[in-house]
Parts: structure tokens; sequence; C-alpha cells
């Protein structure tokens, strides 16, 4: 086929942060095909340095307004681990419920406000106020469940306070678990009818062979907040502290975004990669969900992680509402509650070392990793974020799927290349920040 | 009356004070009774040639930011600076503390060379701005209340009293007390002291108040024998592309 095509799409929108897409298809050829980041370098790891671990928290918190939570517990395990301070089994826990809340809330916003208006064929969720009135408050009603719940467990979801190194500065009453309790319970039919949303709509057919990595464990929980070894789906089995050789992290010239690569030309985290890697061990009614629509592991359709996402929106609710059962059962000790400031008191003791967090955000698996001083203050640091380790991956994907559509007309593709795109969901600010679509001649 | 038309704007930024908008829940459907929002990227694939009122997120960072923020001021009637980092510098402002090219090459190693940077910028140090929207993020009562006066046509002031005068009538057990330094005593209120609700401390992300009570902070810091450093270090955080301004104030 001689075909020429050209589409050129700045800035990205219905994305988080700023990024390009350039295609070049000359006589039927693909001659070109990237994404460029070009949002505005952030320099958070370079900033760090000088500040106090007890610090790294509140300042990594503000990569992304989105993933806020994620960070503070990537950040939070690093700094621990770096430090030498265990958190107590209390606290463990009601992180590993942050974090599913922050899951909820990321992908629900995701899914709803960011790519339904996509298949449903408008431009943004605006319309929809007319057309799908139901289905928009529906969205707007759960996305502030998660958030009136990290209202009352952390402050806020964007940028949470009451989450430090050490445990939390405040912890929830009795009053405070039934509160969230009873927005949760009450979140189950909202979810019931998203699922039933979801089973009307079509994804595009899409396949490309490739590697997924994310935590795993040999234990039976759905590795979020901690998992054993960092794994793949190739068989790649590697300690958190070796993730510099999974992540090969190199620079490109169009992108703020640093990219990776393990096993092969790219690999994928996130919603997807996590079924991936550990379908068996999510939530009984998170797979009768997956049934019901149809998925199942091992899927090779980046398209589909909005629908992985789903199925761990599912998983995460169940599994928020059997921890705060749990904890109203057995009470949570208010006792532990701290006040750290900037540890003026020595409340934790510290050490020098070097530590890495290694958390499954929204995005897929986030590291942060510091060196610290016997001060406590911070002499080195490293975040290597999701968006970063998928941007490769989306690339792969647009050279795989830009020759099988060339049939179809200029405004299609595009759309499919931004459809593409937004499948993962990208989180621009994270990995520095910007995305827009250029086909050209 | 035609509604006014609004459009967002991101610039330098964790884009989570525009995240907020989508936190007020069914309530953002009554907003959009009252206002036209044309261009809001994150969220809308439409674009807006023409817009009333532009509110603006993220700090000024690049040479390319300049140029967009100055045409935003071209077109848009109001300008509204949304969040600390486009009130403040926000976070985005400690890197001005280093050499620009060391930190570039310390984050991208080789690959610096790609990427251009220049010290962080409050919007107001760029362009003129017409409402300060302080905050990191944004407090969804104030956005309201900023909001509303836009629209009534009125102007806004942030407070310019401490947030201790708010932290005090939440009842709190004052930081100092426990030995710890809080920046409560010279930042802006209008938080409602949301942090030290929460337990934890001020971190200042709201700015100083205009006349901060020096010889009283400093008699705090003397009490808890606490390092006057150590308390800018913490200004720092949020505040330190003030001194790229003659007059540290911040309107």
């Amino acid at each position: 086929m001689s075909k020429n095509v050209k589409v050129n799409i700045e800035y990205l929108t219905r994305v988080e942060g700023h990024g390009n897409i350039v295609v070049n298809v000359k006589n039927g050829k693909l001659e070109e095909c990237r994404l460029e980041i070009v949002e505005s370098p952030r320099f958070f790891e370079g900033m760090l340095r000088d500040r106090s671990i007890f610090e790294a928290q509140h300042i990594t918190s503000r990569i992304c307004g989105i993933c806020a939570c994620g960070h503070t517990l990537a950040s939070i395990q690093a700094a621990e681990d770096a430090i030498g301070f265990k958190p107590s089994q209390q606290t463990i826990k009601l992180r590993k419920f942050l974090l599913h809340q922050e899951n909820l809330d990321s992908h629900l916003l995701h899914i709803y406000l960011l790519v339904a208006p996509d298949l449903l064929g408008v431009k943004s969720f605006v319309p929809l106020i007319d057309t799908h009135n139901k289905v928009v408050r529906r969205a707007l009603r759960m996305k502030k469940n998660c958030n009136d719940v990290c209202d009352i467990l952390v402050g806020r979801h964007v940028h949470p306070i009451s989450a430090i190194v050490g445990g939390f500065t405040k912890l929830p009453k009795k009053k405070d678990l039934d509160e969230m309790l009873s927005i949760l319970l009450d979140m189950r039919a909202d979810m019931d009818a998203t699922v039933e949303l979801a089973k009307t709509l079509k994804f595009p057919d899409f396949k490309r062979e490739t590697e997924y990595v994310g935590l795993i464990s040999d234990g039976d929980e759905y590795p979020m907040l901690e998992g054993d070894m960092v794994g793949s789906t190739d068989g790649l089995r590697m300690d958190k502290y070796d993730y510099r050789k999974i992540t090969n992290e190199f620079v490109v010239p169009h992108s703020t975004a640093k990219h990776a690569k393990a096993n092969r030309e790219s690999y994928m985290v996130g919603a997807l990669a996590r079924l991936n890697l550990n379908f068996d061990k999510l939530h009984p009614k998170a797979k009768e969900v997956a049934s019901q629509l149809g998925f199942k592991p091992i899927s090779y359709n980046s398209f589909l992680n909005t629908v992985a996402q789903l199925i761990e929106c599912v998983h995460s609710l169940e599994e928020s509402i059997g921890i705060l059962e749990d904890l109203k059962k057995n009470g949570v000790n208010q006792d532990e509650a701290i006040v750290v400031g900037l540890n003026e008191k020595g409340t934790i003791p510290v050490k020098a070392g070097i530590g890495v967090g290694a958390v499954e955000v929204p995005r897929g698996i986030l590291f942060h990793n510091y060196e610290v001083d016997d001060a406590g203050k911070i002499i080195n640091a490293n975040c290597v974020i999701p968006t970063s380790q998928n941007v490769n991956s989306i690339e792969q994907d647009m050279k795989v799927l830009v020759p099988q559509v060339l049939d179809k007309s200029e405004e299609e593709i595009t759309l499919l290349m931004e459809m593409l795109v937004r499948a993962y969901d990208p989180c621009i600010s994270c990995s520095a920040h910007f995305l827009d679509v250029k086909f050209v001649y | 009356m035609k509604k006014p038309t609004v459009a967002f704007f991101d610039f330098t930024c964790c884009e989570g004070c525009q995240l907020q908008m989508a936190n007020f829940g069914e309530t953002l459907l009554e907003i959009l009774k009252i206002v036209d929002v044309v261009e809001f990227r994150e969220v809308m694939s439409e674009k807006a040639q023409d817009y009333d009122i532009a509110i603006i997120e993220g700090s000024i960072t690049t040479p390319h930011g300049v140029e967009r923020v100055k045409k935003i001021r071209e077109t848009a009637k109001i300008v509204i600076a949304y969040g600390s980092c486009a009130t403040l510098g926000g976070i985005n402002g400690m890197k001005n503390k280093f050499d620009l090219d060391e930190i570039k090459e310390y984050v991208y190693k080789d690959g610096a060379k790609h990427f251009k940077t220049i010290p962080t910028q409050p919007v107001h140090q760029v362009i003129k701005v017409d409402y300060f929207i302080h905050g990191c993020p944004v407090y969804p009562p104030e956005v309201l209340k900023v909001l509303k006066a836009v629209i009534a046509g009125m102007p806004y002031n942030p407070p310019d009293y401490s947030v201790c005068s708010e932290c005090k009538l939440n009842e709190n057990e004052c930081l100092y007390d426990k030995g710890i330094t809080c920046l409560g005593p010279i930042t802006r209120a209008g938080c409602n002291s949301w942090c030290v609700n929460n337990g934890n401390i001020c971190y200042g992300c709201r700015g100083m108040v205009s006349n901060p009570a020096k010889n009283g902070q400093m008699d705090i810091l003397k009490k808890h024998n606490i390092p006057l450093e150590w308390v800018i270090n913490k200004i720092d955080m949020y505040n330190k592309p003030r001194e790229l301004e003659e007059d540290t104030s911040n309107e």
C-alpha cells in the first residue's frame, strides 16, 4: 500500500501531563513513530538532596496530584528502609487500606472521565452531562466517595497529611471507621452498575506479545504495598534493591521521561501487568467480574488495561471493606499516633543507609530510592515512575498498531492512537509531564 | 446573561489542584451551571480560542512557558493563579537553590543537554494576576469563595493573618509545645489549619503573611531552642522564588 498518513495532535488531552505523538507513514511504510514527553522537567531527585528524610514524603507526594498517596507510600517505604525503621502491623494495615483507596480513586477517574468519552463517541464528560446524566453523576459520586474516605483517613486525597515516616499522625476513631465503612458499602451498588456499563463498551482488538513486570509474592495476598520480589511474565525474579537492573533507564532526546526496558525491547506495568502476574490472588468477587467481562490472563491487548483497572476496583473495594471490618473488630490502638515533624525530638531512631520502596500504585510499579547520612539528611535520591517504564511500551505498541490500521481514515487512526496512549493511563506529570500526536508525511 | 467562559491551563505542577475540581463530586455540576468550561486538557478534548477567565495552575519554569502564559494573558479578561505552584512557585522553587546546569545533569546525566529550564517563577512574576488561590493543594471552600467573587466582579483578598489564628479556633495543641517546628505563626491562613488538624505541621504552602510577627516568632524559636536556619529551610520548601522579587509581599 502506498499510503501517506499524517496526524498531528499537540498536547494530547484527557491524560495527566503533557505529551505528543509523532507518527510518520510514507508510501505505506512506517518511518517514524514516537511518544514525545514534553512535560517541563521537574528535578525532584535533584531537589531532594540536603532535605531531611522526614520531608521526603511531603515533597515527593507533589510529584503527582493523582497518585499522591502512591508516591507517599513508596517514599515512606524507601525512607523507613534507609533509616532502619520497622512499621507496626497496624500501620501496615492502614497503609494497605490507603493504597486501595488510591487505586480505586485513580482507576475510576481514568475509566469514567478519561476513557469512557472515547467509547461513547464524545470529546469529554461534559456532553455526557446531557446524554448520560446518570453515568456522570455516578462517576462523580464514586470519585467523591474515595475522596471522602481519604479525608477521614489521611486528611485529604490530594497530598495526604497524616501518613508519614513512622506511621500516622492521626488515627481513625470508631466513628471514623463506621463512616468509612458505610461509604464503601454504599459504593457497591455503583460498582455493580459500573461493571454493567463496562459490559456494553467495546474495546479495540489488538495484540502484541510483551513482558509484564510487577511485584510478586509467595503469599496468598495480591501484592500491592509489598511483595517478595519484582517479577515478570518472562520469568524475571529480582530483589527490589536491584530495580535498576530491571528498569535499565535511558534518556532519549524527545522525552523528559526516561525510558525503560528489561528482557525485551520494552515492558509494561500497571493493572494489566498485575493481573497477568497475580490473577489467582484477586478477591473472588473481582475474579467473578473478570469472567463476566470475558477477561482471561495472559492478555496481550493493552487497550484492556482499562478493563483490568475495573477488575482491580472491585478487588480494592472488597479488600478495603474487609480491612475496615477487621479494624472495627480488633480496634485501632490510638497510642500509635505519632508527631515527628523534622524528628526534632528524636522520636524515630535514625542511621545512615540506603533504602528502596517498591509499591504497586495505580499505573504500575513505582520505585523510590534514597541514600541518607547518619543525621537523616538525603544525599541521593532516585524515583522510577510507572509511566516512564510504560512510555517505551506505548511506542512499541504504536509501531505494531499503525501498519494494521492504515486502511482507516486519518481521523480514525488518530483517535485509535490517542485511545492506545490513554489506555495506559499515562501520568506524565509523574514521569516528567506531556503527550501530543503528530503523524507526519 | 451569557455564562462566563472558563479555561484551565497547567504549567509545571502535579495537576493535583485541577483534580480538586473533580473532587467536588456532584457539586461540580452545579458550578457548571454558572460557568461554561471551554478548555480543561486534563479531562476534556475540547479546545478554545477565546475565554473570559483563565485559571492557571503550575509554575513557569521554561522559556516556552513564559511565551505561553503571556498569550493567555492577552486573551483572558481575568487571570486566576491557582495553587501554590502558580501563586508562590511552590515545591518547584526548591530547584532555585541549586545551580541549574548542575541539577539538570544530576537528574538527566548525559541527556541533560536536551532540556531547557529557567529559575522557577510564580505566574505573577511573568504576567499580571487578578486573583490568587493559594494552597498545596487548594482548599475547596476557598476555591468556591474566589469563584463567587470573580463572577460577582468583586475582589478577593486572601487572609493576611496567620494559620495560628485558625488553629487556635480548632483547639489544636500547639506543636511548639511538643518541641516540633511549625510554620503556622508566619503562614497565611485560609486553609482552616488543614494540616495541623490532621496531626501534622504547617509547611507554609500558602505563603507568608505580609507582616509576620518577626519578634514573636524569634521569641518562640529562642524559647524552644530551634535554630533560625531550620525555619528558613522550611520556608524555602514553598517560598524560594520570593527572592526573585524586590518586594516580598505576594500581591
